[in-house]
C-alpha cells in the first residue's frame, strides 16, 4: 500500500532532526493561523498563488530563493560547527550518514533552489519592466513555471523529517549514487526534485526568451536594450542548451536506479565516467546560468549610482556573448585528474581560462563606469563593489584550478570549495542582495532601511573573507572537501577561524532579516512617490513604484539606450498619451494544481508508492487538460481606468 | 563611507600566514612532481598578481576618489567610450593569457600523470586498490600488499597502477604532487618519488561515502636499506591475499588498521580490475537476475 515507506522512516530517534521538524511544524502551523486569523486566504489566492503577473511570480521566486536560503545556510553552519568540534580524535557531534546529507542537501538547495529562483525571480520581475512590456509572453506558462520550482524544492525539506537525503555529494556521481552503493531513498529524492525544477527552468528560459525577442517596445533595437536584458538573454539561452543535458542525465540514473538499467553502474558495461562527463556538460554552463544576470545586476547598479552611462555598453554585450558561447567548451576542467591524457587536460584547461578574458573586460568596464562618476555609496553600491574586490580573487583562483597541474594539487581540496563560494557568493549572492536593496522599492513602493542594510552588508563582507580565506590555506595543507572528522592539527586554527566567519555571516542575515521588518514598519515614511528613487536610466524607473498591473500605461517609444535617462534629460514631453483599453489575462490555477500533483506524484515514486504516482501523473494531466480547454479569459482595463492610473501616478512625479 | 580597504588585508591575514612556514600540504613537496607544481602555481599566481592587485587598487581608488560627496572630482556624466581604454582592456587580459596558457600547455606534458620519471634508479612498482574504505597496496615485484601504508625507498620514482574495488577515489599525497582518481574495471597510471625520507600523509580526495573520513593511508619514504627491512618484515606476515582474501577484504565495508600480506597471488590486481565490474561483489543484492559476464578492463582510458 505504501511502497517503502514505513514508520521506520521518521527518525523518531535522532533529536536534531525531530527538533527541527517540529520548530518548522509549529512554524508552520502558526503561519497558516495567522493568516486564517487575518481573513487573508482569498486574498492569498487570488493576488499570489493564481496570480500571472510576472512581479508577483517573480517576487514568489524571490520569496521561495529567500526562505530556502535559511535552510541552506543552517546546513553551512552545521557543517562548520561539526568541523570545528571534529579535530584531534574526537569525531563531532555529526555522524557521516547525517552529515553526508548535510552537505549534499546544503549543495543541491543553495544551487537549485536559491541561487536559481532568485536569479529567475529577478528576470521575471525586471526584463518585462525594462523593455516596455505588459508581462511575459506566455504569463500562465510562467506560473507554471514557478509552481514547479516551488514543487521541487519541497522534496527535500520533506526528505527531512520522512527517509533521508542524498549522502553523495550535490552531484550524486555514481557509482555512489547507484543502488548498490545508496540503496536508500535519499538519492531518489535528490532525483525528483531536480526533475520537477527542472521542468520549471527550461519552461521560463523559453518563456524569457520569447519576452526578450519578440516583445520589446518598439524602437527598442537590439543595440538599445539594457544590459541587464542582455545577460538575461545569455543566460536564457544557456538554460535552453543546458538544462536539457541535466534532465537526460538525471532520466538514464532514474532508469538505473527503478528500472535495473547499467548506464552508469560499475557492472554490466556501465560508465559512471560518462555521467561524469554529462553532468558537467550542464553543470558548467550552469555557473554561468547563474552569474550572467548578476553581472547585469552589478552593471545596472554601477551606472545608475555613477550617474553615468554604462562604460563599453558594446564590450560588456560582446563580453556575455562570449561567455555563453565559451560555457559549453570547458566542462573537462572538473576532472582533469581522470587521467584524460596531456593533450586533452591542456586544451580544456586553456579553453576555461579563455572566459577569464571575458570576464576581466567586465571588470574593467565597471571600473571605468566609476571613473568620472559621482558615486552615491548606497547599499547597492557597497554590495557591487564590495564584489568587484571579492570577485577578482575568486577569479584568479579560478584561472589557477584551470592551470592542470595545478589542479592535480587542488583538486576537491577546501581551496576548490573557496574557489567557488568565493565566485557564487561573492559574485552570484552579492549581486542578489544589490538587486534586492536596488529593487525593492519598484516591487514593494517604499525603500528598505540603509543603514541595517550597510550594516548586514559589512558582516557578510568580513565574515565572506574569514569564512572562506581559511579554507584557500586548508587546500594548500592538503584537506580535502566532506570531510566529517580529522586528525591533524595544523588545520585546527583556520576551521576555528572559518567557523567563526560563519557565525559573522549569520549576524548579517540577522541584519537583513532586522531591515526588511523595520523597512516594513516604517514604509510609510519611506514610501517612493516618483518611482525612481536612484536616479534611474532604464525604463522600469519610469513607472510608478510598484508598478500597475499592466505596467505601463501607454507602451513607449524608445530611441536609444537608457531610455529614461534619455527621456528625463529631454523634459517633459508636449506630446498628450493617447490610452487604449488594455487586456490582462485572467488569474489562473493550474500552475498550482500541477506542482501539487507534481509534489503528490514525486513523492510517490520516491517511495514506490505506485497507484499514488499514477494518481500524480493522472491528476497534473487533467489539469493541464482543464486549463487548455478554458474559455481564454481575459480582463479589460478600460482606457479610462487607465489614464485615471497614469494622472495619478504622475501628480507625484510632477511634485517631485 | 568607508571602503574595504581596512578589512580586506586584515582578513587576508591568515591567508599570509598560512603560506610562509608549510610544513605539509601541497605547498610543502617532498618529490620533483609536487616541486615542479609547485614551481607553476607561484608562477601562475605571480602573474596573475601583477594585474590583479592594481585592479584592486584602482577599484578601491576609483570608488573613493569619485564618491558623490567630493566635490574635486571631475564629473562626466556623458563618458563612456573610449577606443584606447576599451583596447587596453580587451589586450590586458589577452596577453595574461596568453602567457598563461603556455604554462598551462607545458605543465600539463611535462607533468603528465602517466609520463615516467626520468631517474638512474630502476622505479619500483605498486599497483594500488582503493576499497570501502581503506587503500590496498600491492608489491607486484615483492609479492607482499599492505593496508593503509605505503612504503616506498626515498629518490626511486614509483610506477603507480591504480584502479578501484568499489566506488571512484582518488589516490592522493599532498606533499609527494598530483592526484589521480580511481576507477571500478578501469586502470590509471602515476609516477611519484619521495626525495627524502619520512611519513607522509595520503588520503582519498574523493568522496566515496561514510568511512570517506577515515580512508587515510601513511607513506613512508626510507632510504634503500629501510625499504629493503620494510619489504622483509611484511614477508614475514602470515597473512595471504589470493582471490578469496581480495573478495573478502573488497566485500568489508569498513575502515581498516594498517596491515600487511606477506605473500601475494600473481595477477592479483588484474582480478581487482575485472571483480569490481561484475555483479558477483555487489554490496547489496539489489537487483536480481541482471548478470553479465565480467568485462576485462582495456587498459587505460
Amino acid at each position: 500500500m505504501f511502497g517503502k515507506l514505513t514508520l521506520h522512516d521518521i527518525p523518531f530517534d535522532q533529536p536534531i532532526i525531530m527538533g527541527t521538524i517540529g520548530v518548522l511544524i509549529v512554524g508552520i502551523l502558526g503561519l497558516l493561523g495567522l493568516i486564517t486569523y487575518l481573513k487573508r486566504w482569498r486574498w492569498l489566492w487570488e493576488e499570489w498563488i493564481t496570480s500571472v503577473d510576472h512581479k508577483r511570480i517573480g517576487t514568489m521566486y524571490v520569496l521561495l530563493a529567500l526562505v530556502m536560503l535559511i535552510r541552506g545556510f543552517s546546513d553551512a553552519l552545521m557543517m562548520r560547527t561539526q568541523q570545528a568540534l571534529a579535530g584531534g580524535g574526537h569525531l563531532g557531534y555529526l555522524p557521516p550518514e547525517h552529515y553526508d546529507q548535510v552537505f549534499s542537501a546544503h549543495g543541491t538547495i543553495m544551487i537549485f533552489f536559491v541561487a536559481m529562483p532568485f536569479v529567475v525571480g529577478l528576470m521575471n520581475i525586471i526584463v518585462p519592466l525594462q523593455i516596455g512590456a505588459r508581462d511575459v509572453a506566455f504569463p500562465v506558462l510562467n506560473s507554471i513555471s514557478f509552481w514547479m520550482t516551488a514543487a521541487g524544492a519541497l522534496l527535500p525539506n520533506i526528505a527531512l523529517g520522512i527517509g533521508e537525503f542524498a549522502r553523495t555529494g550535490w552531484l550524486a556521481y555514481p557509482p555512489l549514487s547507484e543502488l548498490p552503493f545508496s540503496p536508500g531513498v535519499g538519492v531518489d529524492y535528490y532525483l525528483v526534485a531536480l526533475q520537477l525544477s527542472g521542468i520549471g527552468t527550461l519552461l521560463s528560459a523559453i518563456n524569457l526568451i520569447t519576452t526578450i525577442l519578440k516583445m520589446r517596445a518598439p524602437g527598442m533595437e537590439a543595440g538599445m536594450m539594457p544590459v541587464f536584458t542582455w545577460t538575461a538573454l545569455g543566460s536564457n539561452m544557456l538554460i535552453i542548451a543546458a538544462f536539457p543535458i541535466l534532465t537526460v542525465t538525471l532520466s538514464l540514473l532514474m532508469m538505473d536506479r527503478y528500472l535495473g538499467m547499467h548506464f552508469f553502474t560499475n557492472d554490466a558495461g556501465g560508465s559512471p565516467m560518462l555521467f561524469i562527463n554529462l553532468i558537467w556538460g550542464w553543470g558548467h554552463p550552469e555557473v554561468y546560468i547563474l552569474v550572467l544576470p548578476i553581472f547585469g545586476v552589478y552593471s545596472e547598479v554601477i551606472a545608475t549610482f555613477s550617474g553615468k552611462p554604462l562604460f563599453g555598453y558594446r564590450s560588456m554585450v560582446t563580453a556575455t556573448l562570449v561567455i555563453t558561447i565559451l560555457a559549453f567548451t570547458v566542462w573537462l576542467h572538473h576532472f582533469f585528474t581522470m587521467g584524460a591524457g596531456a593533450d586533452v587536460n591542456a586544451i580544456f584547461g586553456i579553453a576555461s581560462m579563455l572566459i577569464a578574458i571575458p570576464t576581466g573586460v567586465k571588470v574593467f568596464n565597471w571600473l571605468f563606469t566609476m571613473y568620472g562618476g559621482r558615486i552615491r555609496f548606497e547599499p547597492p553600491v557597497l554590495w557591487t563593489v564590495g564584489f568587484m574586490v571579492t570577485f577578482v580573487i575568486g577569479g584568479m583562483t579560478g584561472v589557477m584550478l584551470a592551470v592542470p597541474s595545478n589542479d592535480f594539487l587542488l583538486h576537491n581540496s577546501l581551496f576548490l570549495i573557496a574557489h567557488f563560494h568565493n565566485v557564487i557568493i561573492g559574485g552570484v549572492l552579492f549581486g542578489c542582495f544589490a538587486a534586492l536593496e536596488y529593487w525593492f522599492p519598484k516591487v514593494w513602493g517604499f525603500t528598505l532601511e540603509p543603514r541595517l542594510g550597510k550594516a548586514a552588508f559589512w558582516c557578510w563582507f568580513v565574515g565572506f573573507y574569514l569564512a572562506f580565506m581559511p579554507l584557500y590555506v586548508l587546500g594548500f595543507l592538503g584537506m580535502t572537501r566532506r570531510t566529517n572528522h580529522y586528525d591533524n592539527p595544523a588545520w585546527d586554527p583556520y576551521i576555528l577561524i572559518a567557523c567563526g566567519g560563519a557565525f559573522l555571516i549569520l549576524a548579517g542575515i540577522c541584519l537583513q532579516a532586522a531591515q526588511l521588518v523595520v523597512s516594513i514598519r516604517t514604509r510609510n515614511e519611506r514610501r517612493d512617490l516618483t518611482g525612481d528613487p536612484w536616479d534611474g536610466r532604464t525604463l522600469e524607473w519610469s513607472l510608478p513604484s510598484p508598478p500597475p498591473a499592466f505596467n505601463f500605461p501607454v507602451v513607449p517609444a524608445v530611441e536609444g539606450l537608457d531610455a529614461f535617462w534619455a527621456s528625463k534629460s529631454a523634459g517633459p514631453g508636449t506630446r498628450r498619451a493617447a490610452y487604449e483599453d488594455i487586456w490582462l489575462p485572467e488569474n489562473s490555477p493550474v500552475g498550482f494544481f500541477l506542482a501539487a500533483f507534481a509534489a503528490i506524484g514525486g513523492f510517490a515514486v520516491v517511495w514506490h508508492i505506485w497507484w499514488l504516482a499514477l494518481m500524480g501523473l493522472v491528476g497534473g494531466l487533467c489539469a493541464l487538460i482543464a486549463s487548455s480547454w478554458r474559455e481564454h479569459g481575459e480582463i479589460c482595463i478600460p482606457a479610462a481606468e487607465v489614464a485615471r492610473s497614469d494622472r495619478l501616478a504622475n501628480v507625484f512625479r510632477v511634485k517631485n | 563611507m568607508r571602503t574595504p580597504r581596512t578589512v580586506l588585508p586584515a582578513t587576508l591575514l591568515p591567508l599570509a600566514a598560512g603560506l610562509g612556514g608549510c610544513h605539509e600540504g601541497v605547498l610543502a613537496p617532498a618529490g620533483p612532481i609536487g616541486g615542479a607544481e609547485n614551481q607553476i602555481l607561484w608562477e601562475t599566481v605571480g602573474a596573475m598578481l601583477l594585474v590583479v592587485i592594481p585592479v584592486i587598487a584602482m577599484i578601491l581608488a576609483f570608488a573613493w576618489w569619485f564618491r558623490a560627496s567630493n566635490r574635486r572630482a571631475a564629473y562626466r556624466p556623458d563618458w563612456s567610450y573610449s577606443g584606447k581604454i576599451e583596447f587596453t582592456v580587451w589586450m590586458v587580459p589577452v596577453l595574461l593569457i596568453l602567457f598563461l596558457a603556455t604554462l598551462a600547455w607545458s605543465g600539463s606534458h611535462d607533468l603528465d600523470p602517466y609520463r615516467p620519471l626520468k631517474s638512474d634508479r630502476k622505479p619500483i612498482r605498486v599497483e594500488v586498490v582503493s576499497l570501502d574504505w581503506k587503500w590496498l597496496f600491492i608489491y607486484p615485484d615483492y609479492g607482499v600488499a599492505s593496508v593503509n601504508e605505503l612504503a616506498v625507498p626515498a629518490g626511486t620514482p614509483v610506477d603507480f597502477r591504480l584502479t578501484s574495488g568499489t566506488v571512484m577515489n582518488s589516490f592522493f599525497v599532498p606533499q609527494l604532487g598530483s592526484q589521480i582518481y580511481t576507477m571500478a574495471g578501469m586502470q590509471t597510471r602515476l609516477s611519484l618519488q619521495a626525495d627524502r625520507p619520512g611519513d607522509y600523509r595520503g588520503l582519498s580526495a574523493q568522496f566515496s561515502g561514510d568511512g570517506f573520513s577515515d580512508m587515510r593511508f601513511t607513506v613512508r619514504a626510507t632510504d634503500a636499506a629501510g625499504f629493503d627491512r620494510w619489504i622483509a618484515a611484511a614477508r614475514t606476515s602470515p597473512s595471504h591475499l589470493d582471490n578469496a582474501a581480495y573478495d573478502g577484504l573488497a566485500a568489508t565495508h569498513a575502515v581498516a588498521a594498517p596491515t600487511r600480506f606477506g605473500a601475494v597471488d600473481t595477477g592479483l590486481f588484474d582480478h581487482a580490475v575485472a571483480a569490481a565490474t561484475s555483479s558477483a561483489l555487489r554490496p547489496t543484492s539489489a537487483m536480481n537476475g541482471v548478470m553479465c559476464a565480467p568485462r576485462r578492463a582495456k587498459g587505460t582510458l
